[in-house]
């Protein structure tokens, strides 16, 4: 089964040391075949909104930081046990901070 | 206050961690069984404790150093040790690197000198050891390096539980009994041996992808641990390509599980299959398994052939026949069977037309080794009924339906042969 595990902004900034250690944390998944896809995303995001027919975009930055995604990562686990798991190594890398994980439907 | 979690979240982290705890454990004491054993001591500290106290913040950790300590406790115990010692040391002459343990530094220290990836990778090399009938190679490895019980391995191969662990248990013993060394093979043997660690990984991928027996045509639960172990392989050996090779095969035969069967659970043969539901994520991790393989600049083995033959499948557009003919040919002169003939016949039959198909195959029907497999039946069916030659279409769609022992399948030709 698949989960989308996502984290939103506001945390504290990464310093040096994080960025070694996730980079260790995501080769390691990498190599236990868990990781399938990952990546940051911009914070300053389009909103896109449609009412009759009429789209509009609106320009981020949003009014609170830890509303917008600001990464991802797609991963391939036997049970929900483990995405909670990799979250709880995941968080204590960073310390504090908001995120999700969601099933992937497929 | 205890923690109702607490069992769950063992299991689940015994999964995650215990091919590396076995590993770190089997470097130290030279035997798979006795890591195992050791490692389990650390489970049921595991579990004794952590409903109490709570899970601990790095239970990983936990359980890894619980695991030393007990190995400690129990070496210095054991006087068997002490002669194995003597043993190691008259073989691998480091007698000095597994010297008498005095403190738990020290201990700690051999443990730690070596990256684990190696020992992951001496594991598995251990796991499928050409000393071990195949049976107990894919049980020994799905046990130590997929952390699947015995009863979850028992259930995907559709065996009692007690073979099972029967299987392991004699694997574990011969492995002792020959004094199997725990390392990465020597150059001259590496080869043969990667041969049976990949094929031990794509016969579990092969089990879950068209089930040989029982009621469900696919078992994608083994298809996602083979791919695992695959891709983990593909990380710990990255200089062989048959390694990658076997990644992308997989990834890409795994990219089509969504697609393979209707809402009643029947198989869709592939050029049937609506390709909209082919996951393309897959796909491109396959391409890009494929990729790093043929960057070794090495001749083309087996897995890489097979791999090159489902990225041809996989192209966006009409199918690449000529292509797929001649990996084909390819195939049947590195590896030669009489199935990699058959998969042939029906990519010339797609490229030459099923005359010159149909010639190929029934040069085929006296070959012993295909006698009752039902593929023969199936594909002579499919050209003669092209041919036009439907009684004698419907004939073979029978017998081929009378050799399948697998349900569903056996629908779908049956009907083809009704």
């Amino acid at each position: 089964m698949r989960f989308l595990m996502t984290t939103n902004g506001g945390g504290p900034a990464p310093d040096e040391k994080l960025f070694t250690e996730m980079a260790l944390f995501i080769e390691e998944l990498t190599s236990q075949g868990v990781l399938l896809a990952a990546g940051g995303l911009d914070p300053k995001g389009t909103h896109v909104s449609t009412k009759g027919g009429v789209m509009t975009l609106t320009d981020g930055p949003y009014a609170e930081a830890k509303e917008t995604i600001v990464s991802f990562a797609l991963v391939e686990v036997r049970s929900k046990e483990e995405v909670i798991e990799i979250s709880r190594r995941f968080w204590a890398m960073i310390g504090e901070g908001e995120g999700d994980f969601r099933q992937v439907f497929e | 206050m205890t923690h109702p979690d607490a069992h769950r979240t063992i299991e689940t982290v015994w999964r995650l961690e215990s091919a590396r705890i076995i590993a770190a454990l089997t470097r130290l004491v030279r035997d798979v069984g006795l890591a195992e054993d050791l490692a389990h001591d650390a489970l049921i500290a595991a579990l004794s404790e952590w409903p109490e106290t709570g899970v601990p913040a790095n239970p990983g950790g936990w359980l890894m150093l619980t695991a030393k300590h007990r190995a400690i406790d129990r070496l210095r115990r054991d006087d068997r040790f002490k002669d194995k010692i003597k043993d190691i040391g008259h073989e691998y002459a480091d007698q000095q690197r597994v010297a008498v343990f005095t403190t738990d530094a020290e201990f700690e220290a051999v443990l730690e000198d070596d990256p684990l990836s190696d020992d992951l990778l001496r594991l598995i090399f251990i796991a499928c050891h050409p000393v071990l009938p195949t049976p107990a190679r894919v049980a020994l490895t799905l046990r130590l390096l997929g952390g699947l019980t015995t009863e979850e391995i028992a259930r995907a191969f559709l065996v009692p539980e007690p073979t099972v662990a029967q299987r392991i248990v004699r694997a574990k013993k011969t492995l002792a009994e020959k004094k199997i060394p725990f390392e990465v093979p020597p150059p001259a043997e590496r080869a043969d041996r990667l041969a049976s660690v990949l094929e031990v990984v794509y016969l579990v991928f092969n089990e879950g992808y068209s089930a040989t027996s029982g009621d469900d045509w696919m078992r994608p639960e083994l298809c996602r641990e083979a791919l695992r172990l695959g891709r983990m392989l593909a990380e710990l050996a990255p200089d062989e390509p048959e390694v990658h090779g076997l990644a992308a095969l997989m990834e890409l035969q795994a990219s089509r599980l969504r697609a393979r069967v209707d809402a009643d659970g029947h198989p869709i043969p592939l050029p049937e299959q609506n390709r909209g539901r082919w996951d393309q994520l897959l796909i491109r991790r396959g391409f890009a398994a494929l990729l790093r393989a043929r960057q070794l600049g090495r001749p083309a083995g087996p897995y890489v052939l097979q791999a090159a033959i489902a990225a041809c499948h996989a192209q966006p557009g009409p199918t690449d026949w000529v292509a797929i003919a001649t990996l084909y040919e390819s195939l049947a002169f590195i590896a030669p069977s009489p199935i990699v003939q058959l998969n042939r016949a029906v990519a010339i039959g797609q490229s030459s037309g099923p005359e010159a198909a149909l010639r190929l195959v029934d040069e085929l029907a006296d070959r012993p080794e295909l006698r009752g497999y039902h593929l023969l039946p199936t594909v002579r069916g499919d050209l003669l009924a092209r041919l036009g030659r439907d009684a004698e279409a419907r004939a073979e769609f029978a017998k081929a339906a009378e050799m399948t022992a697998n349900a569903r399948e056996r629908d779908v030709l049956l009907r083809r042969a009704g």
